[in-house]
């Protein structure tokens, strides 16, 4: 790092800062035009174009750096943070997909720049007291947050901070980064329009920048607010979640053979989710299993590779994608797998449940009072059903195929006569049954429908999908198909 | 700001000279709190007014509550100390006390305050107006010299307002509307992006001003700016344009070129949730494909999971490689991101317990976003194209 290399408004050594941030290597070429000392303007070269306005005007610099996927994102963001007196836009709403590094470019940015800046999660603001306290301490210091009340309003707040700018008057711009900001919509109403105005709230010169992945359409307020500058994020292509995902590469494979692995990693989770967490987390996960280290497997085989690796993936897409398995669970499915060939048990593969025998006839009536129109009841259910004029009765419009309009509540009377007519034993109404009724609604198998107080005529709904029911009924030998209106 | 502070100083003026017979008056105007300060400045500056009168400055944004409101007051008056510990039995009391505590030695006189009110369409949401009403109250009967000013974007403010507090007002009202001609609007560019007078390097400043003013005749420049006149006249919106033109100057180009400008047109005027949709994963596609589809079947009616799983396992069924045959889970969870995203919406808030598979949705996307949103997304299969584009699902 050359000396004297000076920004003459602020007096910080900005560009290298910014170099090293970016770059992280010493290796970067700087020339410079001029003295670099006050009022002349000075330009390093290669990769890095900077321009720095004279004295008290604004400064605005641009990194634009080949390697780095953000590039154009980071150069609009560079552009709009000014760190000098001068005041920049009151507040910037910056979206993007999860995961793209909206929150990593700023704080990087901030770090490096050496801004004045308070990060808040929203969604560790559980009041807006905390919210208030969280900025207060990391700009003004830890006693600041002292001067707040217990319950502080927005007034008190933005009476604390511009006592407190009095005392320690700004000599930069400050940054607020609220991040999930699409938590504050929820919190009270006067919150979001305030923060998009502090600036002109509090008269100092302070910036607000919202990081979301919801659209700033969303977020408006009926009556209009002031609009903050919009960037967007832009999501990462495969080629680059390629790049990022293999620079973390384990040692002991070498770097063909890790990219190709992410190749085919990719290959299999790309179509279905881009999130960069969830695909590092996956690639964590199926990294360190001993696939590599088959004899007869040769790195450049990638065709044998694939077969190996194929069975794994598609496992995971099932369990852990799903978070039906916890990666710690995974881990010792892995080591038992040389061993025993089991499958890994998701939440939801418990498909049956153990219920008494009567319950689980119970839960196929309801499944059939559910998804069978009443007036097709007798037809099912009645041992001489007589003539029913078959086209009336066959006649469905697939929209309203009851199976994908959901359950339909149904009385217990209901409940009970086909419960009779579906139990090849002769049952009697004993409390015993309609004990069991309760006790499948405290298992959420049913929900009660309409207010608790009904006790005449309580009605209810099946809870359960097809495939559940559908191995209840196997377990009892009972033909669930053939009793199907939707199935005729 | 000139053609504004041109208009407003002399009512202010006329309002001053009003001071000691109190009255009342309501601005509606779409700028800055800013030029209101300045003018303000300007005024206590001239008329040696600052001796006198007290200015109160109060937020509807930040004072939610009448209590808030009146503890403000108090601050501002610097009154802490003589309101001490006293409970007041009701709002008008205590702004009567307060009032009363300004009169200075002689029983005759006491200190004007001026009342700024801002967000003047929120101190009418309080309950019962009772602020609002107060200061009205006393600003109409001549019981101490008080004038309130309210600040406002709302046409209708007035509406707002209940009957009583209505017939305290004196329905003067200054409306500041922008009403810029083109060649103005471009003027205001023009002066907007040039450097100001007192810029140590004069050789950059001629440059500089040089490019601007070939800038502003550039015929791009100016259909750019024509574009951004017709959808919305304000200085704010103008300022974002030019922010984000001057963002692209750098050390290698020191000039603003048109091409910058219409760069920062497109940035300004891009749908965001096209943006969003750039970056769906293909399964998430389809499901808003199968979406689209059943919201032109049944006319826009709500849909469940269940429905556009329906769709999509026709889609499926037509294609004779099913690369994209998922589970059940794994589409659901795709859909619940969505969800999270807000493209789609639950219809429902009832209590009653549905299960996730079957809450009607409504899905918050246009038709238009939709296919333009196809054309822009990066390898997208063809079938899924062809699938979009088809006219019945």
């Amino acid at each position: 790092m050359q000396e004297g290399i000076q920004c003459s408004c602020c007096e910080s050594e900005q560009c290298l800062s910014v170099i090293r941030g970016i770059h992280s290597d010493d290796s970067v070429e700087k020339t410079f035009l001029g003295n670099g000392r006050n009022g002349d303007k000075h330009t390093c070269i290669c990769p890095i174009e900077t321009l720095v306005w004279t004295n008290d005007y604004t400064l605005v610099q641009r990194a634009r750096c080949n390697i780095d996927c953000h590039c154009l994102s980071m150069c609009h963001c560079l552009s709009m943070l000014s760190c000098s007196k001068q005041c920049s836009y009151p507040s910037i709403f910056i979206y993007g997909h999860r995961a793209t590094g909206k929150s990593h470019v700023i704080h990087t940015l901030l770090k490096e720049l050496e801004l004045p800046y308070a990060t808040v999660s929203c969604v560790e603001c559980v009041s807006v007291g905390l919210l208030f306290e969280q900025v207060l301490l990391s700009l003004f210091g830890s006693d600041s947050a002292s001067l707040l009340s217990r319950n502080p309003s927005l007034s008190d707040f933005v009476r604390v901070y511009k006592q407190l700018c009095v005392q320690a008057s700004a000599k930069q711009t400050r940054y607020i980064v609220l991040d999930r900001a699409e938590l504050l919509r929820d919190m009270e109403a006067n919150l979001l329009p305030a923060f998009l105005r502090l600036q002109e709230l509090v008269e100092d010169n302070v910036t607000v920048i919202l990081l979301s992945e919801i659209v700033w359409d969303k977020f408006r307020p009926n009556t209009g607010c002031f609009e903050p500058l919009l960037l967007h994020f832009p999501d990462y292509s495969k080629g680059e979640l390629q790049q990022i995902l293999s620079e973390d590469s384990h040692p002991s494979y070498s770097p063909e053979l890790y990219s190709a692995f992410i190749n085919i990693l990719l290959g299999v989770f790309y179509s279905v989710c881009r999130d960069l967490r969830e695909l590092s987390l996956r690639l964590s996960m199926l990294k360190f299993q001993p696939l590599f280290s088959l004899p007869s497997v040769k790195e450049s085989d990638t065709h044998k590779l694939w077969r190996n690796i194929e069975p794994h993936l598609k496992k995971a897409m099932q369990t852990v994608y799903l978070r039906e398995v916890s990666s710690v669970q995974w881990e010792q499915q892995l080591k038992m797998e040389e061993k025993e060939a089991g499958a890994v048990r998701g939440l939801s593969a418990h498909a049956h449940v153990e219920l008494p025998y009567y319950s689980k006839f119970l839960l196929i009536a309801a499944y059939l009072a559910s998804y069978n129109p009443a007036r097709t009841d007798k037809r099912f259910f009645l041992k001489h059903h007589g003539k029913i004029k078959k086209t009336n009765f066959l006649k469905k419009h697939e929209k309203t195929s009851n199976h994908l309009l959901g359950p339909k509540p149904f009385p217990l009377d209901r409940l009970l006569a086909i419960f009779y007519s579906v139990v090849d034993s002769r049952v009697a109404p004993t409390a015993s049954v309609f004990c069991q009724i309760s006790s499948l609604v405290t298992l959420q198998l049913l929900n009660q429908v309409g207010h608790d107080d009904q006790l005449d005529a309580p009605k209810y709904k099946c809870a359960v999908s097809l495939d559940f029911i559908l191995a209840i009924s196997r377990t009892v030998s009972f033909d669930m198909v053939k009793y199907l209106y939707d199935f005729l | 700001m000139a053609c504004y502070e041109d208009s407003l100083v002399p009512d202010l003026f006329v309002l001053y000279s009003q001071l000691l017979l109190s009255s009342s008056c309501m601005l509606t105007f779409f700028c800055f709190l800013q030029l209101l300060n300045c003018v303000l400045r300007e005024l206590l500056e001239v008329k040696d007014v600052n001796k006198n009168v007290l200015p109160v400055h109060l937020n509807g944004l930040l004072q939610t509550d009448d209590r808030i409101a009146l503890k403000e007051i108090t601050r501002q008056l610097n009154l802490e100390n003589v309101v001490g510990d006293k409970v007041f039995g009701s709002f008008a009391e205590n702004l009567a006390f307060l009032l009363e505590a300004l009169k200075k030695g002689d029983r005759s006189s006491s200190r004007p305050v001026l009342f700024i009110l801002d967000e003047f369409d929120l101190f009418a949401h309080h309950k019962n107006q009772t602020l609002l009403y107060n200061l009205l109250d006393v600003s109409q009967s001549a019981q101490a010299p008080v004038a309130v000013i309210g600040l406002t974007c709302r046409l209708d403010v007035l509406e707002l307002l209940e009957k009583r507090v209505k017939s305290r007002f004196s329905h003067r009202q200054i409306h500041l509307l922008s009403s810029l001609s083109f060649i103005q609007y471009l003027d205001n560019v023009r002066s907007q992006l040039s450097l100001p007078q007192d810029f140590p390097d004069t050789k950059f400043y001629d440059e500089w001003n040089d490019s601007i003013k070939t800038l502003c005749e550039d015929q791009l420049v100016v259909d750019v700016l024509q574009s951004h006149y017709n959808s919305s006249k304000d200085f704010r919106s103008l300022q974002l344009l030019l922010m984000l033109a001057l963002s692209r100057v750098s050390a290698s180009k020191p000039a603003i070129k048109p091409t910058d400008l219409l760069e920062a047109s497109r940035v300004c005027m891009v749908d965001s949730k096209a943006n969003i949709l750039h970056g769906l994963s293909i399964l998430e596609l389809c499901l808003i494909i199968a979406m689209k589809h059943l919201n032109d079947i049944y006319e826009g009616e709500p849909f469940n999971f269940q429905m556009v799983h329906n769709e999509f396992k026709k889609f499926l069924q037509r294609k004779s490689h099913s690369i994209h045959n998922f589970d059940k889970p794994v589409v659901i969870k795709a859909f619940e991101h969505l969800q999270q995203l807000e493209l789609i919406k639950s219809m429902d808030s009832s209590t009653a317990k549905i299960q996730k598979e079957y809450q009607l949705m409504k899905l918050l996307l246009d038709h238009s976003q939709i296919m333009e949103a196809l054309q822009k997304y990066p390898q997208c299969p063809t079938d899924v194209k062809q699938w979009a584009m088809s006219a019945f699902g």
